[in-house]
């Protein structure tokens, strides 16, 4: 089994069968990750994976040596989930406003003393809201999210790739964020108020 | 003062995609008014918050990577590489390249040295490529019918209390993938919907086998045993190839020139 990734891609271009697989199991994890979070959802997720793999091996030629290689593939598995979001028929599947209204209202205040802010990012609340909302996103609005806010991609970028025109792709991310901010705030903001009182009392 | 920003001039300033006109007035704003400023603080809390709890993908069984390599060997070995790289970089495969081409030149020229024999009826070469593909391809797929079902009469009659060894079926029911998923498209390509169905089941399970250790618990066991009875899939298969050993009879029944 090749040690790197560059071993790898080099034992595959001299006819080495192994190095692939080497590839795809170092690499299949991360794929998949990336690809359920854009297209939130695991069938999907694994379609994208044989894709970007498939992809991946037939373009193996065009790829520097010097590159990265999980940045390329990263690249690739992209393109493959807004190929496949593109080709899937336009069904905005996701909640409107006014669920998520309920939902944030829900949402228990944590504003239990002493709490730090740093400490109650990384709580599994506040990602359970997070995983929460973003499944309560549109196809669309989650794809344009995604690649705005975790792929820096700009939104000119996003429209091109998308299919859609500027302003639409801004009112997804518009919808997008508030949806976000509907889930998350009323934790965020009872947690704001908790560490002022904290350090008011000290 | 001028009016309040609306939540998406906010937006649009947290990711730098205001023009530079809003985005001038926007910084001057919130350094401006307290309530935006506020208002900005508790978007970047928010965005920041996505930002480092990321967002989880399912858990994925273990195995997960020799899966997603059964499913994909197929495709790749009809998908190669460029030819470009395959030729110009790997040189074991240039020499490959021309003893095949010495092979096939050879053959060429041998047919024409050497005619044959007895001429072929031309009755029996009547057949259309379409006819002999379909001939070929059933049977195959019943072969490979008779061949799974082995696999799974095995995994249903295989008992124990504590781990059970079930490489055998293991290692069959991973060459049995990649076969499967040609036929499978194969099959959805051309319509016959019964036919793709029974394969797309059938090559979960076979996917499950070929993923698990070759030493399954009793549990596990027992588990991949439901999923194959409960969906009749044992039943189903042996429908289907004796479907498709029916269509081989007629097929060879109707081939020109041949007597009934």
């Amino acid at each position: 089994m090749p040690q790197t990734d560059a071993d790898a891609v080099a034992g595959q271009r001299d006819g080495n069968s192994e190095a692939f697989q080497a590839l795809v199991e170092r690499h299949s994890r991360a794929v998949f990750r990336l690809a359920h979070r854009m297209t939130g959802n695991p069938d999907d997720a694994d379609d994208v994976v044989q894709e970007t793999f498939l992809k991946a091996y037939k373009q193996l030629s065009r790829f520097e040596s010097r590159a990265n290689f999980s940045t390329w593939l990263h690249r690739i598995a992209v393109n493959c989930s807004i190929d496949l979001i593109r080709s899937r028929p336009h069904r905005e599947s996701g909640h409107d406003t006014a669920d998520l209204e309920q939902f944030g209202a829900a949402a228990k205040p944590a504003g239990s003393g002493g709490a730090s802010p740093e400490r109650l990012m990384l709580s599994s609340e506040v990602q359970s809201r997070i995983t929460e909302a973003m499944s309560a996103l549109s196809r669309m609005e989650r794809a344009a999210f995604v690649l705005r806010h975790f792929e820096g991609r700009s939104i000119d970028e996003i429209s091109r790739s998308l299919g859609l025109k500027t302003n639409a792709t801004k009112h997804s991310i518009f919808r997008a964020v508030r949806k976000m901010r509907t889930a998350l705030e009323p934790l965020i903001v009872t947690d704001d108020a908790a560490t002022r009182m904290h350090v008011e009392h000290r | 003062m001028t009016m309040h920003l609306q939540d998406d001039e906010l937006i649009l300033h947290y990711y730098g995609e205001a023009d530079a006109p809003a985005e001038s007035r926007t910084t001057q704003h919130l350094g401006e008014c307290t309530e935006c400023r506020t208002s900005y603080t508790r978007l970047q809390r928010v965005l920041d918050a996505v930002d480092e709890a990321s967002v989880v993908a399912p858990a994925l069984p273990d195995g997960f990577e020799h899966t997603v390599w059964a499913r994909l060997q197929p495709a790749l070995q009809t998908a190669r590489p460029g030819w470009r790289s395959w030729v110009v970089l790997a040189p074991a495969h240039l020499a490959l390249a021309a003893a095949v081409v010495v092979l096939v030149a050879g053959a060429f020229f041998a047919g024409r040295l050497f005619p044959r024999e007895t001429a072929v009826p031309a009755t029996q070469s009547a057949a259309t490529p379409a006819q002999v593909r379909e001939r070929i391809l059933l049977v195959d797929l019943s072969d490979h019918l008779d061949r799974s079902q082995m696999v799974l009469v095995e995994l249903v009659s295989a008992e124990g209390t504590g781990a059970v060894d079930i490489s055998s079926e293991r290692a069959r029911a991973e060459q049995l993938i990649a076969a499967n998923r040609l036929y499978r498209q194969t099959a959805a390509e051309t319509g016959d919907a019964g036919v793709s169905d029974l394969l797309d089941e059938l090559e979960r399970v076979l996917i499950d086998v070929a993923a698990s250790p070759e030493e399954m618990s009793a549990v596990d066991l027992t588990d991949v045993q439901r999923r194959i009875e409960s969906r009749g899939l044992l039943f189903k298969v042996r429908v289907i190839a004796s479907e498709v050993r029916q269509r081989q009879k007629s097929a060879v029944q109707q081939r020109p020139g041949q007597r009934s």
